[in-house]
């Protein structure tokens, strides 16, 4: 059985990498006692597959691990035992079940929301909001990615799927395997725009919500990956 | 939540910044309010090394069961913190209030190693605490030093206001309520240190004087200059392991830690006599804890933390009495599990192998031994009660049983010794690699590997080796090298591999272990040049260090070379371990005598011990 677990990753654990975020869980399902499978062999895996990796640094308000497990208690239970053995920062938000036919958290991932905050002291001298919207509405918003062997340059405009102003920039952005925008990457676009230097940790990034897509290529509908379960009754209810 | 010390701009370029956030799985909070005590405790190294510290994990648990305590951690800030800190005046911090040290009432350091002595004064210099005690006023906390370097902690006595000599579990409690009568009736920090000095165990160099001989410079005496407080200080020790602190919900660090586990003290002490380790002879006697205590601990341990695996703890594990049942229990529970075991140096019988092939993956991992010398003569002199036969035999069961993979622990520059015992090193090795090839070649995993390791022999206080001569830096290579001849013409020379110790390293952790109170200088001038971290090879100043030792005038020939006279008093003298100097010299003279001395389960050698209460002696007797 294939359970989908939405968490945040806030504060001070932000500063935890992704690899220690992957020990992190298989302790805490353990101290959780949730019944996960294990793999054959000597040095038995637990059925383990996150989302999205975080970057060092970045926050994360809706970030995703699926696991496999033999038996399940209901939603409620598991999400009370996980947050019980958790630390501050890291909170389970829902513990769903997938059903048959799903993909896991990796392969289906095709969005994303950021929100791009100017930390204290680097806010901006000019008006954010209209500044961002002129660059938005460009024909085309052009930037040099560097690759292994050259620098190829990257239309990156259809990438961004929606831009808000709550709070900070709120930018949904392509995201998963065939298509990956960083909200760095655009922000580097917008200064190179505004013909200014991005002040080295100026950005506050928080990653809001992950995004499958439930239509076409073509005709996208996303969705959060939360939804794509559903969660678990309590026994007798 | 609680705001970090360090800002987001600092914490995004430094290396591994989850070291300095603290909020891992089990910190202890509290209440600011209920708190009237707060006690930092310190491990003078990066974080990853001092998270591994059971002895820490232990004194958290108990300072945080104690009401009104607080506990708070502080580790070294590695390089490039460190730099970024003094840069821009940011105080060292705790990890659980990130609040800065200096408003602590105590910092306490454990010692474990002689290599971490300038991470003390990093630590102290970073805190805003002054280095030398004298200079500390009523804003400083007490900086108190306990762990096993405190056995001769004269080279950086000066550097503290006390000493916890033993075991911290037992008198702890009252050095607090000392300082709570003492703040009551507003006394001084010297009032505070003199009702400390008159706790068992708890040395005030302040109120010791030390007097040198003129002629030759080693220690005349010893005076206390303050009416009251004792002229020896005994060893604090825990007689009953099985009703006593032991942390049920251990730390669990989000960067890995050296230690990624769950540990289980089993015992501690040790039946053998060594005559080169200081843990065996200083954590005398051997006390066991109780099986079912260890089983609780075990499951209860395992739950609280997550760990996928747990390692069995104690100097020696073998001679441990309920080790088959603890094992068997531990696998029956956990095996399938995704839970390891994993054994520590355990005597290679028929039944260990057993549990080895149960718990690890027998093509991958190696077999481990240390001889500690390469001929018999050499065991006999350092009293290693493990014989060539006994090596070959566990070898070929092991063999068999599908390894291929041997490692081999010595120590070169051991006292008497010949070239021929040097070069034993090597033949033994060879034996090793020819007893795999006796097998037939049906019956073998392909290729045997067998790599003999050598650190250099340094004289520890409290052990028979206490008066020996130590190699210099050359000698110890002049050694390695006959080692390394030696190899080279063994007959499977390309299924040996050979590895020698830093020389440079040793030298000094030989000054620092025998030094006396005007080595202090030494460390204090070598921090000042740059030292830090001197315990990784890579941040190891040798130069430094011997600048530091030109400039103290100390004399290296002094400290390490010389054979020190059965009439010497030693700058750790004062202090009783409960194991007698007459034991320790009658176990030198033995040495000499090429003798070896039994176990505490086959005869009793009288070291004094028992004194306590406890060992196998003394439970015979009773």
């Amino acid at each position: 059985m294939k359970i989908r677990i939405k968490f945040t990753k806030t504060g001070v654990v932000k500063y935890v990498g992704h690899l220690d975020m992957m020990r992190y869980f298989q302790k805490l399902i353990r101290r959780a006692n949730i019944d996960i499978c294990y793999s054959e062999g000597f040095n038995p895996h637990q059925k383990m597959s996150f989302a999205a990796p975080l970057g060092v640094g970045v926050s994360g308000e809706g970030e995703y691990v699926d696991i496999e497990v033999n038996t399940t208690d209901s939603s409620e239970e598991s999400v009370r035992r996980l947050n019980e053995a958790s630390v501050e920062g890291i909170e389970i938000k829902s513990y769903r079940r997938l059903p048959e036919g799903v993909l896991n958290g990796m392969a289906s991932v095709a969005a994303a929301t950021y929100r791009v905050r100017y930390r204290e002291g680097y806010e901006p001298d000019f008006s954010l909001e209209d500044k961002f919207m002129e660059f938005m509405n460009q024909e085309t918003i052009e930037i040099e990615k560097e690759t292994k062997k050259s620098t190829a340059v990257v239309d990156i405009k259809s990438m961004i799927y929606d831009v808000s102003f709550q709070n900070g920039v709120v930018l949904k952005l392509a995201a998963g395997s065939a298509a990956n925008l960083k909200p760095e990457l655009v922000f580097t676009a917008f200064y190179q725009y505004l013909g200014k230097e991005l002040p080295e940790f100026a950005l506050e990034i928080t990653r809001l919500e992950v995004y499958g897509n439930s239509g076409t290529e073509e005709n996208p509908e996303f969705i959060p990956l939360e939804d794509f379960g559903e969660d678990i009754p309590t026994q007798g209810e | 939540m609680i705001k970090p010390a360090l800002s987001d701009e600092i914490l995004m370029r430094i290396e591994k910044p989850a070291r300095y956030i603290g909020n891992e799985v089990n910190m202890v909070k509290k209440d600011l309010k209920d708190v009237d005590i707060r006690f930092a405790m310190c491990f003078p190294d990066v974080y990853e090394i001092g998270m591994s510290h059971l002895g820490i994990q232990i004194l958290y648990d108990m300072f945080n069961k104690m009401e009104g305590v607080y506990c708070e951690r502080v580790y070294s800030p590695w390089h490039d913190l460190d730099n970024i800190m003094r840069e821009q005046h940011i105080p060292l911090f705790t990890l659980e209030t990130q609040e800065p040290v200096k408003k602590m009432d105590f910092l306490g350091i454990t010692i474990q190693y002689e290599m971490c002595y300038t991470n003390i004064l990093q630590i102290l210099d970073l805190s805003g605490i002054p280095l030398y005690s004298k200079e500390r006023t009523e804003e400083d906390p007490i900086v108190i030093g306990g762990g096993p370097c405190t056995y001769n902690p004269e080279p950086i006595a000066d550097f503290f206001d006390i000493f916890y000599i033993g075991e911290g579990e037992t008198v702890y409690q009252d050095l607090m309520d000392a300082y709570r009568r003492n703040r009551e009736n507003h006394g001084t920090r010297e009032d505070f240190l003199f009702l400390a000095a008159q706790i068992p165990g708890l040395y005030v160099p302040a109120f010791l004087d030390v007097e040198y001989n003129k002629e030759d410079g080693t220690i005349q005496g010893f005076h206390v200059n303050r009416e009251g407080v004792p002229e020896t200080v005994t060893r604090q020790v825990v007689m009953d392991l099985s009703h006593t602190f032991y942390p049920e919900k251990p730390l669990v660090p989000f960067i890995r830690a050296t230690q990624d586990r769950v540990v289980l003290e089993i015992q501690r002490g040790c039946i053998r006599g060594c005559r080169f380790c200081q843990a065996g002879q200083v954590y005398k006697p051997n006390r066991e804890r109780d099986l079912e205590f260890l089983k609780d601990m075990a499951v209860k341990m395992l739950q609280n933390t997550g760990h996928e695996e747990i390692s069995l703890s104690s100097l020696s594990s073998s001679d441990y009495s309920h080790l088959n049942e603890l094992l068997e229990f531990l696998i029956e529970t956990y095996h399938g599990k995704g839970v390891n075991v994993s054994l520590p140096s355990l005597r290679v019988d028929q039944f260990s192998l057993d549990v080895m092939s149960k718990v690890q993956d027998v093509r991958k991992s190696s077999l481990t031994f240390a001889p500690e010398a390469g001929s018999q003569r050499m065991r006999n002199v350092i009293n290693k009660g493990l014989t060539e036969e006994d090596i070959l035999h566990g070898c070929e069961i092991a063999f068999r049983g599908g390894w291929n993979k041997v490692k081999l622990y010595f120590m070169l520059g051991l006292p008497t010794e010949t070239e021929e015992d040097m070069r034993g090193i090597a033949e033994l090795s060879e034996l090793v690699a020819e007893k795999y090839y006796e097998i037939p070649k049906s019956e073998r995993n392909g290729k045997v590997s067998v790599t003999a390791s050598t650190s250099f022999f340094i004289p520890k206080p409290f052990t028979p080796f206490q008066w020996a001569p130590m190699c210099t830096g050359e000698e110890f290579l002049n050694r390695a090298k006959i080692v390394n001849d030696r190899m080279k013409e063994m007959l499977n020379r390309k299924s040996l591999k050979y590895n020698w110790h830093e020389a440079d390293v040793s030298v000094i952790e030989g000054l620092l272990a025998r030094g006396d109170r005007r080595v202090s200088k030494v460390v204090e001038l070598a921090y000042k040049k740059g030292c830090l971290f001197d315990a990784w090879g890579d941040s190891f100043h040798s130069d430094y260090w011997k600048e530091a030792i030109d400039e103290a005038g100390i004399s290296l020939d002094f400290y390490n070379t010389r054979e020190r006279s059965e009439e010497e008093v030693f700058p750790w003298d004062f202090i009783n371990t409960g194991v007698t100097k007459q034991y320790l010299l009658r176990e030198w003279k033995k040495s000499k005598e090429e003798t070896v001395s039994p176990n505490c389960k086959v005869q009793c050698t009288g070291c004094g011990a028992s004194c306590f209460g406890g060992g196998i002696c003394f439970e015979n007797q009773n």
